[in-house]
């Protein structure tokens, strides 16, 4: 009820606040609309790679025992080197976000959102040049590269693509998380943010723990549980 | 669109500044954040793909004159029910009230200058441009021949058409819908005017938010999984070939996930519209408003747990089949006290007949044979018998068009005056809806007499016995079109002839009729402060007996 008297004073004064839009009443209504906004598109990202998700699995109940031998291809200590880096990333996004919350310099703001993007682009660089191009060169890539025969059933080809399809897309969204990283060092620069108003640093650090976590469920369903660890 | 608006302002008399008139111009229009404009840039790209779609069932229809066909090779005639199916649900039902008057009327009537984010807003109509133009490119430069459907191995193995382009094209107008929910919904949430609480909502914004719930839930999953059929395609890698190991059950699980609700999508909105409707034309507050919210709601979450029963002959398990069966008939209660609420508002109204009422009266008709065939259906062992029949084909269009279309057409019909400040002959609007009603009988009826004696859908021939039937279907096919073609007509003739409208031609309730027609950029001068409930209309019985308890005061 009450929403939108102070701002409605504000704007008949002109002092709309820095980065506000103009359908909202109110700046505390514009956060929670973007807030609310990541949350649903998150929950789209989810049912995203929940499709891909439930398709492993299926293919994986049918076809265990090539899902496993195509397992043990995959580089599992550049797996493991990734999801620690990922973490560390994550980490590094929340200080960007308290950095700017706490009204900190915006110097320390663009140091941590800095040290996450090193730390992105690390992971797609391990990913790249370690687990995929030796894939290509061992000649295990559906598609693209896929040396027919070598004791391979169809399941392990099977199992390739979906590795392929899972971390591609997974990998999409660490560049897109790039590009979002990139603005929100340029808007910092900008010093459009104060603690007051912080909330695109905010929903961005939402959009890339969520990527953070779609790896922490790719991993051990990956590279893992595939029986690695039991003499197989 | 520009040309029409450039008249009104030379026109003498000259009428105050509003969304059509404030500026002009391409850029204006294309460049545009406003949620009117947006909805008007939907209306014409939306109409544009019906009339593909239409065009390509009228020429289906025309080949099932003879038995042996009139027009076509088979594979041509494959390629007209793919292009006819796909451009109708994923370009015209999908996307056609919410994108439209959800776009228009969501923040007109919550009390708000505009949705939460309008540049995603503009966005998703770029992206769907994009997607009917790849759609519309596939379908020229060698068509589909895969059913809207796109089932492997039909779409895989077997087809050389343009089933990739298409897919992506699909894929990406996905993308659009998405974002359209998502706006919708965070608009629902934070976008209120003071004062308009969940139980003050219009009954059409609990519809569009049940189906935008649908958009942000069900959408990802068809995306993904047309991706996975184009990579099949590109790749020549087995994802639902089951000579490499795939199964093409999983697609059909995966597909009918997103595409079951769809079929809510498509309703939802169109039951919100009657919901309008029917008060507006009843001059009287909507009977059990919560049951009918909440019915809305109910619809959205069952939708997506009885996507089975499209598998019911195709090798699902049959204790799956039973559960999914048991499920089917759970959405028949929503659907049902509806239909009873309507009615029950209907019951003792001050009932007049006005082209938009017509429209509503006819959607709770054909919806209700299309929702209780569908029971039918829903029925393991009969659908044993109806599946893949002209049964079907009938059962969903009573759905889809007789409810769907009909309720789009109510409702632009009634809303019209505020989109374009104009009113239409009244006259001609009611004729144009009684003849879609009776084409649309004339077309339908006989396909559930032809499926019920067995006439497979799809097929491009067929016996000489069902030749008086499918030539009923398609005399009605064509006064259908005929139907269709009247309102276009009229409409844009009135956006430049037409009467100037009032704020509120209908006399009906509504944030949205408390602002000038056409409504400023801005829509609201000032933040409206909601103190009533929806459809306050005076009641009769508060006119008889104003000391009863319970009823509602004038």
């Amino acid at each position: 009820m009450h929403r939108g008297w102070l701002v409605s004073e504000m704007a008949a004064h002109g002092a709309h606040p820095p980065g506000f839009a103009h359908q909202f009443e109110t700046v505390e209504q514009q956060r929670e609309a973007g807030t609310l906004g990541m949350w649903i598109f998150l929950a789209t990202e989810i049912l995203f790679f929940g499709g891909m998700f439930t398709s492993y699995i299926v293919y994986r109940s049918l076809h265990l025992q090539s899902f496993i031998a195509g397992s043990h291809e995959l580089k599992v200590v550049f797996g493991a080197t990734n999801t620690a880096v990922l973490i560390c990333s994550s980490l590094t996004m929340a200080l960007a976000i308290r950095s700017a919350q706490t009204g900190r310099s915006k110097g320390s703001t663009i140091f941590w959102l800095i040290l996450t993007m090193i730390l992105g682009a690390a992971f797609i660089a391990i990913k790249l040049r370690y687990e995929w191009y030796a894939d290509y060169v061992e000649g295990i890539v559906p598609g693209v590269n896929w040396v027919a025969g070598g004791g391979h059933t169809p399941g392990v080809k099977m199992f390739m693509c979906f590795y392929f399809f899972m971390t591609g897309l997974h990998a999409l969204h660490m560049v897109v998380g790039l590009g979002i990283l990139t603005v929100l060092v340029i808007m910092t620069a900008r010093n459009r943010f104060s603690s007051e108003y912080y909330s695109p640093l905010e929903i961005s650090g939402l959009y890339w723990h969520f990527v953070d976590i779609v790896w922490i469920f790719l991993f051990p369903l990956l590279y893992l549980i595939g029986g690695r660890y039991h003499g197989s | 669109m520009s040309t029409a608006t450039a008249d009104i302002q030379e026109r003498p008399g000259a009428e105050s500044v509003n969304y059509l008139n404030a500026n002009y111009g391409i850029k204006s229009w294309f460049l545009t954040f406003d949620h009117k404009r947006i909805g008007l840039l939907y209306l014409a790209s939306i109409n544009l793909m019906f009339l593909v779609g239409g065009i390509a069932a009228v020429m289906m229809r025309f080949h099932l004159i003879e038995p042996q066909g009139a027009l076509f090779e088979p594979e041509t005639y494959n390629k007209m029910f793919s292009t006819h199916g796909i451009i109708m649900v994923f370009f015209f039902l999908v996307p056609s009230i919410p994108a439209t008057l959800g776009n228009f009327l969501i923040p007109l009537m919550i009390g708000a200058r505009d949705v939460a984010f309008p540049k995603l807003n503009l966005l998703s109509w770029y992206v769907f441009i994009t997607g009917a133009s790849l759609a519309l490119i596939g379908v020229l430069t060698g068509g589909v021949d895969t059913g809207w459907t796109f089932y492997p191995p039909y779409s895989s193995l077997y087809s050389h058409t343009a089933v990739t382009v298409v897919a992506f094209g699909v894929f990406i107008a996905g993308f659009s819908s998405i974002l359209t929910g998502l706006n919708f919904i965070v608009t629902i949430h934070k976008m209120r005017a003071p004062g308009m609480t969940w139980f003050r909502l219009p009954l059409f914004i609990w519809a569009m938010y049940a189906t935008s719930l649908i958009f942000v839930l069900g959408t990802p999953v068809i995306a993904i999984t047309l991706f996975l059929l184009a990579l099949e395609r590109i790749l020549h890698v087995g994802i639902f070939d089951p000579a490499v190991g795939g199964d093409p059950l999983l697609f059909q699980h995966l597909f009918w996930f997103y595409s079951h609700p769809a079929v809510y999508i498509m309703i939802l909105p169109g039951m919100g519209v009657v919901s309008e409707l029917i008060t507006a034309f009843s001059r009287k507050k909507i009977f059990g408003y919560s049951f009918v919210a909440f019915s809305s709601l109910s619809i959205a979450v069952i939708s997506f747990v009885v996507w089975g029963h499209h598998m019911f002959v195709t090798g699902q398990s049959v204790y799956a089949g039973l559960v999914f069966s048991v499920l089917s008939f759970l959405v028949a209660i929503p659907s049902a006290v509806k239909v009873f609420n309507w009615t029950a508002t209907l019951y003792r109204g001050s009932i007049s007949y006005e082209a938009p009422m017509l429209y509503a009266l006819g959607f709770i008709g054909l919806f209700t044979i299309g929702g209780l065939t569908g029971l039918f259906l829903a029925s393991l062992a009969t659908d044993v018998h109806l599946n893949g029949t002209y049964f079907i084909v009938a059962h969903f269009h009573y759905v889809m068009v007789g409810g769907a279309v009909m309720a789009y057409l109510g409702g632009i019909h009634f809303w019209w005056p505020k989109i374009s400040g104009r009113l239409y002959p009244d006259l001609w609007a009611r004729i144009a809806a009684a003849i879609i009603f009776i084409g649309f009988n004339l077309t339908f009826f006989p396909q559930f007499v032809l499926g019920y004696l067995g006439m497979p859908r799809r097929y491009a021939v067929y016996p000489a016995e069902f030749q008086v039937l499918n030539v009923m279907s398609s005399a009605g096919a064509s006064i259908l079109g005929i139907g269709y073609v009247i309102p276009l007509v009229y409409l844009i003739w009135s956006m430049k002839y037409g009467p100037v409208a009032s704020a509120n031609p209908w006399k009906a309730k509504g944030l949205e009729w408390t602002v000038p027609s056409p409504p400023p950029t801005e829509n609201f001068a000032e933040i409206p402060i909601v103190t009533e409930d929806a459809y306050n209309y005076p009641t009769i019985e508060a006119h008889q007996y104003p000391d009863a308890p319970g009823v509602a005061r004038v």
